[in-house]
């Protein structure tokens, strides 16, 4: 009896933490589903009838354009980082040379720094190089400043593997190139999912290098979108309600699918870094 | 010919040379031929390392560079004329009041995530190992908030601190609080607080996961001989929790001091650094001085100024890290 008396206030703060992080997603939902006259009587209480007009209109604009668009740089990006990321870990993780720790110090550094510092120079390199103003300009940025944790990610995992696969591989007369991707990558798996998990949320919702680098609103990225349906539509809360719905919906899918393996990409992937 | 000849013998000469040093410094061993199985192997790690390096050298070394570079012009980004200035830009700087204000306001950014998200992360995830039952789905909704996009994020509370139907002044009406009913994000007061509420609200739960994952790393037995000694829960969070937390604490405090100090996206969202500067922090003003103003050298100084702060406490946190470490 005691004991259950004693779990009441924990029950109470687990409840009102569960108000806390919850209620504005319940919000955001219920008044996605209004009619703006619905919301102008009673903005914040729970839809009288549903109506998918909202999420009708947003069909019919340009959000999965910049849905689209987020896709694609995501993708793009993720895999390129899991490639170069990967295969720069291997000299640095199973190969002795000189360069070797500064190198990896040179990557370790790169977490510290506020991204914000290579802001300007990258607007004017990505101007230099023609990309200014396509999706295609986000993809390098995005690379870099994933390498960094990822590199610490499989420079770790790959010294744990035993020395023997290099050893019996060389017998074989394996070079170095085959070696790497037909035997070590494949052991790599569980760190690829947590480098991929940890990169592709940082990216997915990135926002400053999408604002910098891209103008037209046909080569936005969802969070830069977002940004424009405010600008055009504020007066037209449950439409901008639905948008944000639609546009946290797919990492909110996700995690509910792959929950564990998200929770843990994330926390290997910051205190690594 | 006769070059060529010579040539020959220049070579061989070396190469016998070059034997002889070998077998001077150890006698006795058969020397072997280490240098193209060494220069095969700086061909392997330049091949595996190039694109990565390449990437990120152009991208964050170079960048960084030309940050400091960029700092010394006056230039307006658009124009070819580039006046060098020396540290003209960064002596205007100290002089601006209102990049004092947005430093002040980053610090208190970092004090206010100090002090909310990492105990509020820290009760959640004690929560989560408590026998509350259900925890796995208040884990779930607990989380959520990191994963929506910080412009999702800062539009969504545009509206619920909004000063004629936001929900916060309707709750407040029903409590019959009216007289505190305002524009929240529209108040100088109010504003900044408005918006470090939010940044907690979006990152306890991150620190919320890594002090999960930290406490699941604590081995069962300390708790059980703990147990066999009679201690209360209390003291087994002071004396067994608490101190084996203290490297996640770190890494907590670094990352939050970090992350509060180019804090950018939420408040370019919400207020833009406004009202009348309340809420301007060193990325939005970097941004407001370069993007809106077109001072790219000015820009560049705040920048430049920015990645200085980040540094010196970075090296200031790991230097008390490695103190705290030689002591225990």
């Amino acid at each position: 009896m005691l004991k259950k008396l004693n779990e009441v206030p924990l029950y109470m703060l687990a409840i009102f933490l569960l108000l806390f992080t919850g209620l504005p997603f319940l919000i955001m939902v219920s008044a996605s589903f209004k009619t703006q006259m619905e919301f102008m009587s009673s903005p914040w209480s729970w839809p009288d009838k549903f109506s998918f007009e909202n999420y009708r209109l947003l069909f019919e604009s340009e959000f999965f354009r910049f849905f689209y668009n987020s896709v694609i740089v995501s993708v793009i990006s993720v895999v390129a980082v899991i490639i170069l990321a990967a295969m720069a870990s291997y000299p640095l993780a199973r190969m002795k040379f000189r360069l070797s720790r500064p190198l990896f110090i040179l990557f370790l550094v790169g977490m510290m720094i506020p991204i914000h510092t290579t802001l300007i120079p990258i607007f004017l390199l990505t101007k230099n190089l023609g990309l200014y103003d396509s999706i295609w300009a986000l993809p390098g940025p995005y690379i870099a400043f994933a390498l960094p944790v990822s590199i610490v990610i499989f420079t770790q995992f790959l010294k744990e593997l035993p020395k023997e696969l290099e050893e019996s591989a060389k017998m074989d007369g394996c070079g170095h190139f085959r070696l790497f991707w037909k035997i070590l990558f494949p052991l790599l798996t569980p760190a690829v999912a947590t480098v991929a998990i940890y990169n592709f949320i940082q990216i997915w919702n990135e926002f400053i290098f999408a604002l910098v680098l891209t103008t037209s609103p046909e080569n936005a990225t969802l969070p830069l979108g977002l940004r424009e349906f405010y600008g055009q539509f504020s007066v037209n809360v449950p439409g901008i309600m639905a948008a944000l719905t639609l546009g946290s919906l797919p990492l909110l899918l996700i995690y509910l699918v792959a929950q564990e393996k998200i929770v843990k990409g994330i926390a290997a992937g910051s205190v690594k870094g | 010919m006769a070059g060529h000849a010579k040539q020959l013998t220049y070579e061989d000469n070396r190469h016998q040379e070059s034997e002889k040093v070998y077998q001077s410094l150890e006698p006795g061993r058969k020397v072997k031929p280490k240098k193209p199985k060494r220069n095969g192997d700086v061909m392997v790690i330049f091949a595996f390392m190039a694109p990565a390096l390449l990437i990120y050298g152009l991208y964050v070394v170079y960048s960084i560079g030309m940050t400091f570079y960029y700092s010394l012009y006056e230039w307006s980004g658009i124009s070819n004329t580039m006046v060098f200035q020396g540290l003209q830009n960064y002596v205007t700087l100290m002089q601006d009041g209102i990049f004092w204000t947005s430093l002040q306001n980053n610090l208190l950014l970092v004090a206010a995530s100090l002090l909310t998200q990492l105990p509020l992360g820290l009760i959640m995830a004690l929560l989560l190992f408590s026998p509350v039952k259900g925890m796995r789905f208040f884990r779930s909704i607990y989380f959520m908030p990191f994963l929506m996009s910080t412009v999702a994020i800062g539009i969504l509370f545009i509206y619920i601190y909004d000063g004629n139907f936001g929900i916060i002044n309707q709750i407040l009406g029903q409590l019959g609080l009216e007289s505190w009913q305002r524009g929240w994000l529209g108040n100088e007061e109010t504003a900044i607080w408005a918006v470090i509420a939010t940044v907690c609200w979006q990152f306890a739960p991150f620190y919320m996961i890594l002090f999960r994952a930290a406490i699941v790393g604590i081995p069962e037995d300390l708790y059980e001989a703990a147990e066999i000694d009679g201690a209360s829960p209390r003291k087994k969070f002071l004396h067994i929790t608490l101190p084996l937390l203290i490297p996640t604490i770190v890494t907590s405090a670094i990352l939050s001091i970090i992350g509060s100090l180019k804090y950018f996206d939420l408040i370019f969202v919400m207020t833009d650094g406004g009202p009348n500067n309340s809420t301007e922090l060193m990325a939005t003003y970097m941004y407001e001085q370069t993007f809106t103003n077109f001072n790219m050298g000015y820009g560049s100084s705040i920048s430049f100024t920015m990645f200085l702060i980040a540094l010196i406490i970075t090296v200031f946190i790991l230097f008390f890290d490695q103190k705290r470490k030689g002591e225990s």
